[in-house]
């Protein structure tokens, strides 16, 4: 309205449609829309030359060798192919059943292992959130004053995520021995981490109201706890659980690749001896059960919560 | 404050009888928690027993891991020269990371548009395109490791490839998610201006989900620092296969050097990158926060 008005101002009507401002005015802000517009494409493109330069020296630290990957491309693409394959030559869906040579001859061999993953993926998350649900009060901003609890509780929440669950597992293989029992640690001390920092975002999101007015009858700081803040976050605390479960099961099915326990030693050997009609029926294996446990704990976190799943 | 409590307590007996379904709950009300703590005390003890772990074998894991926590102090590196053979392994994990993120990026970038619901019609064509994303994710890093450790050889070209395909999977599958939920009225806009299809993709609904993918790629290079660190396990470069040789060899004071070494560096990766992350969302942080708790959902 008002730039109509300037050019009625200005000069005479023009003939054409479009309203145009007068020259002299439309100069500068035709010049300061430039200038925008290129100072903005300065910045994309010194963004642009910025990762260019990561790009190279990355790929020079990495031996990103992109002739060998272009000539060997095809081994790719073959492994994946004899992956489809019975040693006798037939394709792996003709010959699921049998003693010899077949797809499943170690169905229930592998199913026992498949459990035992599931076994440690449970126990892992329980110990841990267990771990994490006793650390993540302490380590609440709205809840504990006291710097120094809070400080000690989050850097070992942290400490906990950080460090590779294998690498705990190489340890605890050391320490514990070979088998399940280290699997289980090492997922427990990472999804203490992991969840304790969870659960402590959904408490510090909590409304304090409650904890205000149960603090004020005289309760102590664990009577607050359980009374006022517990009630809130319980069910985004299962939500949460069940969603380290199904990342556990993932984990626990490589736990075996250090000797922790789970499909995942089976898995290895076969790969390492190029069984690749066994590989190809665990990594199904693997998938469908992962599949559905997604789908399972997807179900129930939407009755737990009452909104819609990622999946 | 004090004369509350003294009031409440003084007329106990009287709130006790005016209120008995909060005093005192009945056994009936109680019924679901109680199930719910026995079966999970149950179904832990079962578990361990299954596993066929005993309290001794326990027991003595946890005294010898408290030896080797005091064997691992102080952190020690030995010699220079393998001083800066791990800076340079720790080098290449960065590198890994990086690279692995940035082209499983770029992959998934197509791929997230070609199955969202709005920008792609046909169901089958999704339908088919997701569970081959569902299969790439659902193989773990370390196995794409392996395989590609067939194709280009040990080292950490390898490991790069292994990170870059599981990731086209989650990227796949996160862009489209984000695709979906974009609002759609400047993409009409740009469509009832004449514009084709692909002028609605790049003018109607790049502009609003770039910040949004931008911040998810960010935050799973942060991750994925953190997966390179051990992809080295396997032989696909990286600090994970001298950690692994130290915790083999019973170093533990090297062992103990290594982890803080990768404390520091993941630190200063997610420190980098929130600022970085910062800087792209700008103004619109609220929104994309919310997209990227999503997406940070299912990660380590």
């Amino acid at each position: 309205m008002v730039r109509v008005m300037f050019c009625y101002l200005g000069d005479p009507p023009v003939s054409s449609a479009t309203i145009s401002l007068p020259q002299a005015q439309l100069e500068p802000l035709l010049r300061a829309y430039s200038n925008a517009q290129a100072a903005k494409r300065r910045a994309v493109y010194l963004g642009l030359a910025v990762l260019f330069v990561c790009v190279a020296a990355s790929a020079l630290t990495a031996e990103v060798d992109l002739a060998k990957f272009w000539t060997n491309i095809g081994r790719f693409t073959s492994y994946l192919g004899r992956l489809m394959f019975l040693e006798s030559g037939l394709p792996v869906w003709t010959d699921i059943y049998g003693s010899k040579s077949s797809w499943y001859w170690g169905f229930w061999k592998w199913l026992y292992k498949i459990g035992e993953t599931l076994i440690i993926a449970y126990l892992g998350t329980l110990v841990g959130g267990i771990g994490a649900f006793l650390l993540c009060f302490l380590s609440a901003r709205n809840l504990v004053q006291n710097r120094y609890i809070l400080f000690a509780a989050r850097r070992f929440l942290e400490f906990c995520r950080t460090v590779p669950e294998l690498v705990f597992a190489l340890t605890f293989v050391v320490a514990f021995g070979l088998g399940p029992l280290p699997g289980v640690l090492a997922l427990a001390i990472h999804t203490l981490g992991a969840l304790g920092k969870q659960f402590a975002e959904v408490v510090e999101n909590i409304d304090m109201k409650p904890v205000d007015g149960v603090t004020a009858t005289g309760a102590t700081w664990t009577e607050a706890v359980r009374f006022a803040a517990l009630p809130q976050v319980l069910s985004n605390f299962a939500s949460y659980g069940l969603m380290r479960f199904e990342i556990n099961v993932r984990g626990a099915a490589i736990m075996g690749f250090v000797g922790a326990g789970g499909i995942g030693q089976d898995l290895l050997e076969a790969i390492r001896k190029f069984y690749y009609s066994d590989v190809s029926a665990m990594l199904l294996m693997i998938i469908v059960t992962v599949t559905l446990i997604d789908l399972t704990t997807d179900r129930v976190r939407q009755m737990l919560i009452g909104t819609r799943g990622s999946s | 404050m004090s004369g509350l409590r003294e009031k409440a307590l003084a007329d106990m007996s009287d709130l006790t009888a005016r209120y008995p379904a909060i005093m005192r709950p009945s056994l009936l009300s109680r019924l679901p928690i109680i199930l719910a703590v026995t079966l999970t005390l149950v179904t832990l003890v079962a578990g361990f027993a299954t596993l066929d772990v005993s309290w001794q074998r326990v027991w003595n894991g946890f005294s010898e891991l408290g030896r080797i926590a005091t064997l691992m102090l102080p952190p020690e590196y030995g010699t220079t020269s393998r001083l800066m053979l791990w800076g340079h392994a720790l080098l290449e994990t960065l590198a890994i990371a990086f690279l692995g993120t940035l082209m499983a990026a770029i992959i998934a970038f197509p791929i997230g548009f070609l199955v969202a619901r709005n920008v792609m019609p046909s169901w089958i064509f999704r339908f088919t395109l997701r569970r081959g994303l569902d299969g790439l994710r659902g193989v773990d890093t370390l196995i794409w490791a392996l395989i590609w450790i067939n194709v280009v050889g040990l080292g950490p070209f390898a490991g790069v490839l292994a990170i870059m395909i599981s990731d086209v999977g989650a990227f796949g599958k996160l862009f489209s998610e984000a695709i979906e939920t974009v609002d759609d009225k400047p993409g009409e806009g740009v469509v009832s201006a004449g514009g084709s299809p692909l002028h609605r993709v790049r003018f109607g609904l790049i502009p609003q989900v770039l910040p949004v993918l931008l911040s998810q790629v960010l935050y799973y290079f942060e991750s994925n620092t953190r997966s390179a660190t051990i992809i080295g396990i396997v032989g696909a470069g990286g600090i994970g296969l001298h950690l692994a040789e130290a915790i083999r060899t019973l170093e533990w004071q090297q062992v103990s050097f290594i982890v803080l070494m990768i404390l520091v560096t993941v630190a200063i990766i997610d420190f980098v990158s929130a600022q970085v992350r910062f800087a792209i969302i700008g103004e619109q942080s609220t929104d994309g926060k919310a997209q990227v708790g999503q997406a940070t959902v299912g990660r380590p």
